[in-house]
């Protein structure tokens, strides 16, 4: 019997759960970005846009959020197909890797909109 | 072409060119009046029966459906057995994986009635029946099977023709073993480990769209998860 | 080298970008993160980070960046609609759109520069 199946559904809807809010969170942010970056970009100016700004936090939490779940995820196949790595290790160092993404994630959201 | 097994080594032949010559053509006249220990398979030699499938020119085909002119370059053509599959011997490749992946993806129909009931009716328009006559003419000739990427990345993939008959028996009323089927076809081992390269539906001769019953898969197997069915 | 000629079709090119695209994102990733938590430092901090950006190269993979994940938001689209859509032969086709889009984020980005 294939007793991994509940799991490995259960990444795959997290995935494109994630993939659906990154998607709206990417519009977003792309848009801002070229929008911020005409005729270049300095300190002052981002800060002086963004903090205070608890609905950008909140967004760009979201966004951090979603990005934590979604990148290691996507590297587990690529790890296990390109590299031949499956197993516990493998999973492990993907967990590790979405601590860290989230943990400086949300440092850089803090610093930036609060 | 290809002689040898796993070690070997592609070997050259000359073959006169007829008009409306099939790869197929090319093999047999090779085995009958170049080389007797050639080792090949076919059968109907009217594309019905998927037994001739080859690699030629780096594409899984069908030789017997396959005309010279089409795809030989310069005159030359480059023939081998089928991708992703361990070879017996020249041209011959081993389907036992193929089929016991079909039997692990639960690729059987699992029927409640018995001759004492009445029959089911199935609406032929129907949704359901619809999704699974789009799938129903495979032939298990493993092109699919030999184009897939996933499944050379994976040893323990079942692949797009397991799949997607586990697909049309999913869309099938009549079947009772659906609970069991989802939980073969789930994981990454199964439906969730394609990634949508398409070679698959690029390449079946029945032009059967494997990613679509994939995808099919996808969603119902995550249904079923969210039902705690599965 | 992987034998390219069955390959050679439009739908594996796009999961090609789209693998790729992935990976140059999840490892640039913790370093946008970590430049941007510099912020917390100071201005000042962030200022020096932001000059050492301007230089071409640095400029180039920005650029390079943007791209990417325009084009693995495209192809995501696209994995998103085989999947949960019904099946129309004109989701072959979302390669195109998915490509078309991504070029014009990436001109957008690098008209804005």
């Amino acid at each position: 019997m294939n007793s991994r199946a509940r799991g490995e559904t259960w990444l795959w809807i997290a995935q494109r759960a994630s993939a659906a809010v990154l998607a709206v969170c990417v519009v977003v942010h792309l848009g801002t970005v070229i929008y911020a970056v005409r005729g270049g970009l300095t300190a002052a100016e981002i800060l002086g846009r963004t903090r205070g700004s608890l609905g950008w936090l909140a967004f760009y939490a979201l966004f951090v959020l979603a990005a934590a779940v979604h990148a290691p995820i996507g590297l587990r196949s690529v790890l296990a197909e390109w590299l031949g790595w499956r197993g516990p290790s493998r999973d492990a160092a993907l967990l590790a890797f979405a601590v860290l993404l989230a943990a400086l994630g949300m440092r850089a959201v803090l610093a930036v909109f609060a | 072409m290809w002689r040898g097994a796993a070690a070997g080594a592609f070997c050259h032949f000359e073959v006169p060119r007829y008009a409306s010559q099939t790869v197929l053509d090319v093999v047999t006249h090779i085995q009958r009046h170049l080389d007797p220990t050639l080792a090949y398979r076919y059968a109907c030699r009217v594309g019905m029966c998927g037994s001739c499938a080859m690699t030629v020119n780096g594409i899984a085909r069908w030789t017997c459906r396959t005309h010279v002119d089409k795809v030989a370059q310069d005159g030359r053509l480059e023939i081998a057995p089928l991708a992703n599959l361990p070879v017996i011997r020249d041209l011959v490749a081993d389907m036992s994986a193929f089929f016991d992946k079909w039997a692990r993806a639960q690729g059987r129909f699992a029927g409640a009635r018995t001759r004492l009931d009445d029959f089911e009716r199935v609406p032929p328009q129907s949704e359901a029946r619809l999704q699974a006559d789009a799938g129903i003419e495979c032939i298990g000739c493993g092109v699919c099977y030999a184009s897939c990427d996933v499944v050379a990345w994976n040893p323990d993939y079942l692949g797009p023709a397991a799949l997607n008959r586990a697909w049309t028996l999913v869309q099938d009323e009549r079947d009772a073993g659906r609970a069991a089927r989802l939980r073969a076809v789930a994981g990454d081992a199964g439906c969730h480990a394609c990634h949508t390269h398409m070679s698959c539906t690029e390449r079946c001769p029945k032009h059967i769209a494997p990613t679509a019953a994939i995808g099919g898969l996808k969603r119902a197997v995550a249904r079923a998860a969210l039902r705690g069915e599965l | 080298m992987t034998d390219i000629r069955a390959r050679n079709h439009p739908s594996y090119w796009t999961f090609v970008v789209h693998r790729v695209s992935g990976i140059a994102l999840a490892l640039f990733l913790p370093l946008h993160f970590w430049a941007l938590g510099q912020a917390l430092e100071g201005a000042p901090r962030l200022d020096a980070f932001l000059a050492w950006s301007a230089q071409p190269l640095v400029r180039l993979a920005e650029w390079g960046l943007v791209l990417a994940l325009a084009a693995h938001l495209g192809g995501g689209l696209r994995v998103l609609a085989l999947e949960f859509l019904p099946w129309r032969d004109w989701q072959k086709s979302l390669t195109a759109a998915a490509a078309a889009a991504t070029l014009a984020v990436g001109l957008a980005f690098a008209l804005a520069l």
